[in-house]
C-alpha cells in the first residue's frame, strides 16, 4: 500500500507513533488521555488535512496499519465486520467475489483509503445517490476512547433500534471523539451491469434545470450527478440492476425534453471514475458544499464567474468546488464569495495549499446553540481533550 | 402546586390536564401491560409553549415524557409518576412541502400517512409502521420507526435531514437542516431512536423520494416457513433487493383470515408476501424471477394482485395480524427480535422447541428480508401462571435471538419494556458509552427517565466539581 501521504497540507511531524494493532492503539489513547497530550488519527493519511490538522508537536500518532482485517463477510445476510484499518479497495474486492459491495466509493486512486478513515472523515462518492451516505450504511461501530474504555454500539444486522446510534455519531466526526477500532456494514447486491446517459450543455441554466428534472422522475438511478467547468458540463445517469440499458435511455429522453445533446454508453466505468477524482484538487482548493437541488443554478453560475469546476450529486443536493490555477488570495477571496452567493449552505474547505488555509476558516461552523451542544457531546466521550483538540 | 400554574399559564387552562379521569387516556402507550398516572399532561400547541414548558420542568427539577400519538409497542410512552405529560396531539401542522427538493417540514404530531399523502402522487415517504395512520412523526423519530418496506428504503433516520429540538434544559435549538452533511457532529442521527430521552423535536425536516412507477405484489403459500425461507434465501443471492418480504406462520394466517376474510387457506404452513417497484421493465423481470422461486420451493399457490385493490387486502391482511392476534388468544405478548437472515430455520426451531416446554403457542409476523421477527407470545390471563410462563418464554426467545448475533428490538424501541435485556446485548462500557450521549444531552436525567436504560443512572459533572443529584439525595439512585 501507498505509504505517502496525498495531503497538501503539512501537519507537521509526531512526537511518536503508534501502529501496532488494537491494543496498542488503544493502550496509545488511555496514556495519552492520562497525560493529557493530543492524538492523531491516521488511517492511510489520505485526509490528514481535512478540517484544522493536528500540528502541536507532542502529538502522539495512532495508526491503524496493524488493524485491518475484514472479520466477517456474511454473504447470506449482506454484512460484514472490518477493523477500521483495512483499505476500503481490498473489501471491495472481497465483496466483489460474492457479487456484492459497499456501495461507498469516494475519491481513492490510489486504493490506500481505509474503511475506517473514510468513515470518520464521512466521505462519499457517486454511489451515494442510491442507498444513502456512509451515516447509512454503518451497522455497529467499536470504539476506544481516551480514558482508555472501549465501546460498542449497534449491532451486526441491518434493522436495530437498540441502544443510541453511536454509529451515525462516529461517522464524520474526524477523531474528534475517539478512535474508531471496527466497523458493521451493509452491503448491497452488486449489480452485473452498468449503463450511463449523458446529457451535454454549455449552458448552467439549461444544466441545472435538466438536473433538477431528472432527479425528480422515478428512475431509481444508482448514480445522479453532473459536471461542469470550463465552460462545458453534463448531466449523468448511472443504472444498474436488470435492465440498466432501458434505464439509461430513459433517463436519456427525459435529458433530451430538458434540452441536453445526449448519448448512453455501457462502458462507463471512466466517466465516474472522473466524477470521484473531481472532489479533490492536487493543487487548488477543493471545498464540499451542502446546497440544495434547487440552487444548483445558483451554483453553477457562481462557479462559472469564479471559473471554478464542479461535481455534484444532483439528487441530493451535495457538490465538490475546485479552485486552481490561482493565487492564494484569490483562492482565498473566491471561496468568501462561494460563501455569500450560497449562504446558508455550509461550505466546508476540504483540501487547500497552506497559503490559502492560512487566510481562510476551513469550517463553516454551526450556529452557537448546536456547536456548544457539539462541545458537550465531545467533553462526554473525550473527557481528557486529547483527540483533535484543535476542532475544540 | 406552583409549576402547574405555570404550564397553565403557557399552555391555557383547556390545554393542561390534571383530573384522574382525563389522565386515564394517557397512563398507557400501545403496550398496555405498563400503567402510570402522570401528575398533569399538557398539550403545547407551538414549539415556544413547548420549550417553556420543558423550561418550567426544568426549572423546577420535575421529570417529563413526550408523547406522540401514544401507538408505541415498548412503553417508551408510558409516563413518570409525579412527571409531566407532554402530549404533541395538537401540533399537527404539515409547514412546508418542497418536491423540488424532496423535503417536507412537519410538526411532530402529523400522523406518517399524512406525509406521503400531502406529497402524493409523485411522490412518497418510505418508513410506513403498520401504525402509520395514526403514528405521528415525533413519535417515529424518537422510536428510529421502520416497517414493511424499509428493506429497501432503509428506517426513519435514513430519511430525517433536520431536526427542531427543546433540549431538556429548555434550549430551542436545530439539529441539522435541510441539506445533508452540515458542518460538525451528526447530532442529527444521534437524536433519532432515542426514545425521547435527549429532548423533544418540535419540528422535521424529512427527505421524500420519487414515488416508483411500477409495483408488483404477490403472497404465495408453503407447507412450512422453511420453505418460505428458501424464496427468501434465492431471492436476495440472485440480487434482487425486493421492497418488501414479509412471512407469517400459520397461526398468524389464522388470525389474520379471521379479521379479514381475504380468502387465505388457514392449513397453509407459511404465506410470503413479496413485493417488487421500481421501473416498470426492471419491475417485470424481477417479479417473474420471484414468482419461478416460490415455484420451485413447491408453493402451494401464489396469489398474485391484480391491482391496487387486490395488493390493498394483500397488506391490510398483513398488517392486521397483530390485532387479529385476539381471535385466536386472549392475550398475547409481542417481542420485536431481529436475528441475522441466515439464521432464520435455526431461531425459528429454537422457538417451537422453547414454546413446546412452556406448553405455550407462538405465532410468528416477521419481516423476513431485514430478519425483524415479532414473535407473539399466547397466553390467557386468566389461567393461573400462565402469564409469567409466557414472560419468561418472551425473554427467552429475545435472548436466543441475541446469542444468534442479533438485537432485541428493530423497530419498536427499547422502552421501559425491554430496558432488562440491554445486558444481553451491551457490555457495561457500551451502556456507559450510551449514557456519556445521554448526560451531554441531560445531565439532570429529566427527559423520559427510566427507559432505555436497564438501570437508573446519573452523570457526573464533566468538567468540574461534583455536585450531588437531587434523585441521589433522596437515595433513588446511585452514581456510577
Amino acid at each position: 500500500m501507498n505509504d505517502q501521504p496525498r495531503t497538501m497540507t503539512p501537519v507537521g511531524s509526531a512526537a511518536s507513533a503508534i501502529a501496532a494493532g488494537r491494543d496498542a492503539a488503544v493502550a496509545a489513547l488511555a496514556s495519552a488521555g492520562e497525560a493529557g497530550t493530543p492524538v492523531r488519527f491516521v488511517g492511510a493519511g489520505t485526509k490528514l488535512g481535512w478540517g484544522v490538522p493536528v500540528s502541536d508537536p507532542e502529538v502522539t500518532e495512532i495508526r491503524t496499519e496493524g488493524l485491518d482485517r475484514l472479520l466477517e463477510h456474511n454473504e447470506g445476510d449482506l454484512t460484514a465486520i472490518v477493523e477500521a484499518g483495512l483499505p476500503l479497495a481490498e473489501a471491495q474486492r472481497a465483496f466483489a467475489d460474492a457479487d456484492q459491495e459497499l456501495l461507498l466509493d469516494p475519491p481513492d486512486s490510489d486504493g490506500a483509503a481505509t474503511i475506517g478513515g473514510v468513515i470518520a472523515a464521512g466521505d462519499s462518492g457517486p454511489l451515494r445517490t442510491r442507498y444513502g451516505g456512509p451515516r447509512d450504511l454503518v451497522l455497529g461501530v467499536q470504539v476506544g476512547l481516551s480514558d482508555g474504555s472501549v465501546a460498542r454500539a449497534g449491532g451486526k444486522v441491518i434493522k436495530n433500534v437498540a441502544g443510541y446510534d453511536l454509529s451515525k455519531l462516529f461517522t464524520g466526526s474526524l477523531g474528534s471523539l475517539g478512535l474508531i477500532l471496527e466497523l458493521s456494514l451493509r452491503l448491497h447486491p452488486k449489480p452485473p451491469a452498468t449503463a450511463t446517459a449523458a446529457g451535454g450543455t454549455t449552458d448552467p441554466s439549461v444544466l441545472a434545470a435538466a438536473a433538477l428534472e431528472l432527479a425528480k422522475a422515478p428512475l431509481e438511478a444508482r448514480c445522479l450527478d453532473l459536471r461542469f467547468g470550463g465552460g462545458d458540463g453534463a448531466l449523468l445517469a448511472r443504472f444498474g440492476g436488470a435492465a440498466p440499458r432501458s434505464g439509461a435511455e430513459a433517463a436519456a429522453r427525459v435529458m433530451k425534453r430538458a434540452g441536453l445533446q445526449t448519448s448512453v454508453v455501457d462502458s462507463d466505468d471512466e466517466i465516474w471514475e472522473r466524477q470521484r477524482e473531481g472532489q479533490r484538487s492536487l493543487a487548488g482548493t477543493a471545498l464540499r458544499v451542502s446546497t440544495l437541488p434547487s440552487r444548483f443554478g445558483d451554483l453553477l453560475s457562481a462557479a462559472q464567474r469564479l471559473g471554478a469546476r464542479v461535481v455534484a450529486r444532483t439528487g441530493l443536493g451535495l457538490a465538490w468546488v475546485v479552485l486552481e490555477d490561482r493565487s492564494a488570495a484569490e483562492a482565498a477571496e473566491a471561496v468568501g464569495e462561494l460563501r455569500r452567493q450560497l449562504s446558508p449552505a455550509p461550505c466546508t474547505v476540504l483540501e487547500a495549499p497552506a497559503a490559502v488555509r492560512s487566510l481562510i476558516d476551513p469550517w463553516a461552523l454551526p450556529a452557537p446553540g448546536p456547536l456548544a451542544l457539539m462541545q458537550r457531546v465531545k467533553d462526554r466521550f473525550d473527557p481528557a481533550g486529547v483527540c483533535r483538540p484543535s476542532l475544540s | 402546586m406552583e409549576l402547574l400554574d405555570e404550564l397553565r399559564r403557557i399552555a391555557g387552562a383547556e390545554h393542561l390536564l390534571t383530573h384522574h379521569q382525563q389522565l386515564r387516556t394517557y397512563e398507557s402507550d400501545g403496550l398496555l401491560q405498563y400503567a402510570a398516572s402522570p401528575r398533569a399532561v399538557v398539550l403545547p400547541g407551538s414549539a415556544d409553549e413547548v420549550r417553556k414548558v420543558v423550561g418550567a420542568c426544568h426549572a423546577a427539577g420535575v421529570p417529563w415524557v413526550a408523547r406522540g400519538a401514544g401507538s408505541g409497542l415498548s412503553g417508551g410512552a408510558l409516563p413518570v409518576e409525579e412527571g409531566i405529560l407532554i402530549a404533541l396531539t395538537r401540533m399537527r401542522r404539515i409547514l412546508d412541502v418542497n418536491l423540488d427538493d424532496a423535503r417536507v417540514t412537519v410538526e411532530p404530531g402529523v400522523t406518517n400517512i399524512e406525509v406521503s399523502n400531502a406529497v402524493a402522487p409523485t411522490h412518497t415517504y418510505p418508513p410506513d409502521p403498520s401504525s402509520q395512520i395514526v403514528c405521528s412523526i415525533g413519535g417515529n423519530v424518537a422510536e428510529n420507526s421502520g416497517g414493511a418496506h424499509c428493506f429497501k428504503y432503509g428506517f426513519t433516520s435514513n430519511y430525517v435531514t433536520g431536526l427542531e429540538v427543546v433540549l431538556p434544559d429548555g434550549e430551542l435549538l436545530w439539529l441539522g437542516g435541510e441539506e445533508l452533511d452540515p458542518a460538525g457532529l451528526d447530532l442529527t442521527g444521534a437524536f433519532v431512536g432515542s426514545e425521547g430521552t435527549l429532548g423533544v423535536a418540535t419540528k422535521a425536516i424529512l427527505r421524500v423520494i420519487p414515488a416508483p412507477e411500477a409495483v408488483r405484489t404477490l403472497v404465495a403459500f408453503f407447507s412450512s416457513p422453511t420453505h418460505a425461507g428458501e424464496v427468501v434465501s434465492g431471492i436476495v443471492s440472485q440480487g434482487i433487493v425486493p421492497a418488501a418480504i414479509e412471512m407469517m406462520d400459520n397461526l398468524s394466517i389464522q388470525a389474520a383470515e379471521g379479521a379479514t376474510g381475504a380468502g387465505y387457506p388457514t392449513d397453509a404452513g407459511a404465506a410470503l408476501v413479496v413485493e417488487v417497484d421500481g421501473r416498470e421493465d426492471e419491475c417485470e423481470e424481477r417479479f417473474d424471477v420471484i414468482v419461478a422461486l416460490c415455484e420451485e420451493a413447491e408453493a402451494d399457490s401464489i396469489r398474485v394482485a391484480a391491482d391496487e385493490a387486490e395488493r390493498g387486502v394483500i397488506w391490510k391482511t398483513r398488517k392486521a395480524a397483530f390485532a387479529a392476534m385476539g381471535r385466536i388468544s386472549p392475550n398475547y405478548f409481542v417481542q420485536d427480535s431481529v436475528i441475522p437472515r441466515t439464521k432464520l430455520a435455526e431461531v425459528l426451531g429454537q422457538i417451537d422447541d422453547l414454546a413446546s416446554e412452556h406448553e405455550l403457542r407462538v405465532a410468528n409476523v416477521f419481516h423476513a428480508g431485514d430478519g425483524n421477527l415479532h414473535p407473539l407470545v399466547l397466553y390467557d390471563a386468566s389461567v393461573e401462571g400462565e402469564p409469567e410462563r409466557a414472560e419468561e418464554l418472551a425473554g427467552l426467545i429475545v435472548k436466543a435471538c441475541v446469542e444468534a448475533g442479533g438485537s432485541i428490538t428493530g423497530e419498536h424501541g427499547v422502552g421501559v419494556d425491554k430496558k432488562r435485556y440491554m445486558p444481553d446485548q451491551f457490555a457495561e462500557p457500551d451502556l456507559a458509552a450510551f449514557q456519556r450521549l445521554r448526560c451531554a444531552f441531560d445531565p439532570d436525567g429529566l427527559a423520559n427517565p427510566g427507559k432505555v436504560m436497564p438501570t437508573p443512572r446519573l452523570c457526573g459533572e464533566v468538567p468540574g466539581p461534583y455536585r450531588r443529584h437531587p434523585l441521589e439525595e433522596a437515595g433513588l439512585a446511585e452514581r456510577m
